[in-house]
C-alpha cells in the first residue's frame, strides 16, 4: 500500500472514528472492545446514514424500495428458525441427515434455504466424543440463509479472538462445561465456507415432532457455543 | 496484511457478554447500512477480497473502535469515493455534485429474492489439479503479505492434516489486489490445538482452518 492510499483511508476513518468516540469510551469503560458498543451509538451516525442513503437514492445508485427488501429478508426471511428446521429434519429422517452432510447445499435447498453467504456450505455434526464450534476470526463471517445475521457477540473482538486459543472457557462463559474426554473442534471461516452445527439431539424427546422439535433448536446450539435442551424452558438464544 | 483484524489468539478483549432476545438491527440505521453495503455491491465495482481489503485497511484504532456497522459506514465510504461512484464531497454534504447524471440502479426491490437466492458463489468450475490430498501433513506457509490474505497468523509456520479437499474456489490474495482469481483448490486443514498453542491446549482439542493452495507447503 502506498503513502497515498494509507493518507486517504485515513480521512475517511477520522470522520467515522470521530463519530464514533463517545462509542469508544463506553467500550473502553466496559473493558471491553467492539462488543456492545452499539447501546451507545452516536446521534451522528443516524444522521450520516440517512444523508448517505438520500445521497445514493438521488444519484440513483440504490433503489430505496430495494433497501426495505434488503432490511425485510435479514429481519424476516432469514434467521435460525431456517437452521433449525434442517436439524429438526435431519434429527426424525436418517437419510436427509446423510444427504445433509454429504451434499449440504443440495439437502438445505430441499427446505427452500440457500443464497447469500450460504453457497458453499458445511455441517459438522456433534457427537458424544466431539463438540463443534464456528467462529470467523477474520471477520464475521456466518451462514445467513439458516441463521440469518450473526448476533454482535460472534462479531465482537472478544469472541473472535478466544474461540481459537481457549474454547472451552469461551463455552464455560455460554454456561457449557466440557469434559477434557472430549475433542472441541474448532472452525475457522477463513475461506468461502460457511459452517452449521448439527447438534445432538437431546435425550427424552423421541415422542416429538419435527415441528416441536425445530422449536428446541436454538442459533447458539447451531453455532456450537450451546447444547440443545430437551425442554423449551431451557432454550435461549 | 498482519493487521488488528486478525484476532485468532489475541486474549485481553474481556467478557463475550451475548444479548438476549437480540432484535437483527439495534437502529434503523444499522438496517440501512446493511442494505445499501448489499445494493451497492450489485454495481459490481469491487470484489469481496477487495472490499474487506478496505476494511482491514482501515486505521487499527479505528478499525477496534468501531461496531460492525460502524465499520461498515467506514468502509463503504472508501469504497464509493475508490471507485468513483461518489465522491468525499457529495458523501459529505449528501447531495449529488452538479450536473450529476441519475443513474439507473441494478438492484431493484423486485430483484432482491433472486439476488439474494442466487448468492455469489466463489468456487469455480475449472480444471485446477490439487496439490494435496486428504490425509496428507502441510505446513501452512510462513507469509506476511502487507495486502488482504485469509490466513491468519496463527496458523502460519504450523503442521496441520488436510482433512478435506473442497474443490476450486476464487483466490483472495490475487483477487483483492485485481490481479485475477487465480483459481485453487481449499482444504479443510486440522491443527492439534497444541501445535498451535502449545501445552496450555488440551490434548484432544483441534482447530480446522480453510486453507487455500497457494497457503500450503508439504511437510
Amino acid at each position: 500500500m502506498d503513502g497515498t492510499r494509507r493518507n486517504f483511508l485515513k480521512t475517511a476513518a477520522t470522520a467515522a472514528g470521530a463519530a464514533a468516540t463517545p462509542g469508544l469510551a463506553q467500550a473502553q469503560s466496559d473493558g471491553q472492545v467492539q462488543g456492545n458498543a452499539h447501546q451507545t451509538v452516536p446521534s451522528d451516525l443516524t444522521l450520516r446514514v440517512k444523508s448517505l442513503e438520500s445521497l445514493l437514492v438521488e444519484k440513483g445508485l440504490v433503489d430505496r424500495a430495494a433497501l426495505d427488501a434488503l432490511v425485510d429478508t435479514f429481519e424476516n426471511k432469514v434467521g435460525p428458525r431456517n437452521g433449525a428446521r434442517v436439524v429438526a429434519k435431519a434429527w426424525v429422517d436418517p437419510t436427509y441427515k446423510q444427504r445433509l452432510l454429504a451434499d449440504p447445499d443440495r439437502a438445505i435447498a430441499e427446505l427452500g434455504y440457500g443464497g447469500q453467504q450460504g453457497e458453499h456450505m458445511i455441517v459438522v455434526e456433534n457427537t458424544p466424543a466431539v463438540h463443534n464450534m464456528i467462529v470467523c476470526t477474520l471477520c464475521s463471517c456466518y451462514p445467513w440463509p439458516v441463521l440469518g445475521l450473526p448476533p454482535v457477540w460472534y462479531k465482537s473482538a472478544p469472541y473472535r479472538s478466544r474461540s481459537v486459543i481457549d474454547p472451552r472457557g469461551v463455552l464455560r462463559e455460554f454456561g457449557l462445561e466440557l469434559s477434557d474426554d472430549v475433542e472441541v473442534r474448532v472452525w475457522d471461516s477463513t475461506a468461502e465456507l460457511r459452517y452449521l452445527v448439527l447438534p445432538e439431539r437431546p435425550a427424552g424427546t423421541e415422542g416429538l415432532s419435527e415441528d416441536a422439535l425445530a422449536e428446541l433448536v436454538t442459533r447458539d446450539a447451531m453455532v456450537g457455543v450451546a447444547k440443545v435442551l430437551p425442554s423449551k424452558q431451557g432454550a435461549k438464544g | 496484511m498482519n493487521g488488528v483484524h486478525d484476532m485468532g489468539g489475541m486474549q485481553d478483549f474481556g467478557p463475550i457478554r451475548p444479548e438476549r432476545n437480540e432484535p437483527v438491527f439495534h437502529a434503523r440505521w444499522e438496517g440501512r447500512m446493511q442494505a445499501i453495503w448489499s445494493a451497492l455491491g450489485t454495481w459490481g465495482k469491487w470484489n469481496l477480497d477487495f472490499s474487506r481489503q478496505t476494511r482491514e485497511f482501515l486505521p487499527p484504532a479505528v478499525y477496534l473502535a468501531l461496531n460492525y456497522h460502524q465499520l461498515r459506514y467506514a468502509q463503504v465510504v472508501e469504497l464509493l469515493a475508490g471507485s468513483s461512484l461518489a465522491t468525499r464531497a457529495e458523501i459529505e454534504t449528501g447531495r449529488p455534485a452538479k450536473g450529476t447524471q441519475k443513474a439507473a440502479p441494478p438492484l431493484t426491490a423486485a430483484k432482491v429474492p433472486a439476488w439474494f437466492a442466487n448468492g455469489n458463489p466463489k468456487r469455480r468450475d475449472v480444471a485446477v489439479a490439487p496439490t494435496f490430498k486428504a490425509g496428507q501433513r502441510v505446513r501452512a506457509r510462513n507469509i506476511n503479505p502487507a495486502t488482504h490474505t485469509r490466513l491468519p497468523r496463527y496458523a502460519r509456520g504450523k503442521f496441520g492434516i488436510v482433512e478435506q479437499d473442497h474443490g476450486v474456489f476464487v483466490f483472495p490474495d490475487t483477487n483483492a489486489q485485481g490481479l485475477g482469481e487465480k483459481p485453487q483448490h481449499v482444504y479443510s486443514v486440522r491443527f492439534a490445538a497444541r501445535e498451535l498453542w502449545g501445552e496450555q491446549a488440551k490434548p484432544r482439542d483441534n482447530v480446522v482452518v480453510a486453507l487455500w493452495d497457494d497457503y500450503l507447503e508439504p511437510a
